[in-house]
């Protein structure tokens, strides 16, 4: 399946890309296994994106936990946490 | 209810006078943020950043009574001094109108998709995210705060 992945803010930097759509192995289920998917892309998606970086998630724009669903066409984005106000 | 999310400045005086028509609105708390020091460049989620914002009025809307809400969030390149962020509410009575703006103003800190960068003399930096900022948040768990 496809989704549509975002990176925002210091992680869009990092791995060089706002996102991009991309195609899931089948055993990529939910958001937690498509962080642990990409950052197996490479050495920058593995510092950007390795457990114990902290990374908040967002599935079709709500927060979301690691175990959350994702199924085809979600929008999924990833970023550091929020520092506004 | 509105919610802006914007690159231009805002006049406070204007935005509190479009909240405080109603007969019945005998309170309007208001908290301005103020870049500090140092030029930065504000990113934002566009889409979700307004729906997250929404979604913590709604919030606060179910633990206090307000009439009407303000919340105006700047983002792009800012200079110290500049206005960053507005939240304004509107009640019958201070204790909700304040409790109201400062759970906004928490939880925004928290949950809005914004992220600051800093621009120093010897370059730009990602604003870390602060502990005290999710324990500022936290504080609004459990039972709700009566405003007296």
């Amino acid at each position: 399946m496809k989704v549509k992945v975002l990176f925002f803010a210091g992680l869009r930097e990092q791995l060089g890309t706002p996102g991009e759509e991309i195609e899931l192995p089948g055993g990529v289920t939910t958001v937690g296994g498509l962080r642990q998917f990409l950052s197996e892309k490479g050495n920058s998606w593995k510092s950007a994106l390795a457990e114990g970086k902290l990374v908040r998630m967002a599935v079709n724009q709500d927060m979301v936990q690691p175990g959350a669903p994702i199924k085809a066409g979600d929008e999924v984005a990833f970023f550091p946490p929020v520092t506004g106000g | 209810m509105k919610i802006s999310v914007q690159p231009g400045d805002f006049d406070l005086s204007a935005e509190v006078k479009k909240i405080s028509g109603e007969k019945t609105v005998g309170a309007v708390a208001s908290f301005v943020g103020v870049v500090r020091e140092v030029p930065m460049t504000l990113e934002h989620y566009p889409g979700m950043t307004e729906s997250a914002i929404r979604r913590i009025v709604e919030e606060a809307s179910g633990r206090w009574k307000v009439m009407d809400c303000t919340v105006i969030h700047r983002y792009g390149a800012l200079q110290p001094g500049d206005q960053i962020v507005l939240v304004a509410v509107a009640s019958a009575h201070r204790g909700d109108a304040f409790a109201a703006c400062e759970f906004i103003m928490d939880y925004l800190k928290t949950q809005a998709p914004f992220w600051k960068k800093e621009h120093h003399p010897g370059g730009a930096a990602w604003v870390e995210a602060r502990a005290s900022d999710d324990q500022a948040a936290g504080r609004w768990q459990g039972p709700t705060r009566k405003a007296s």
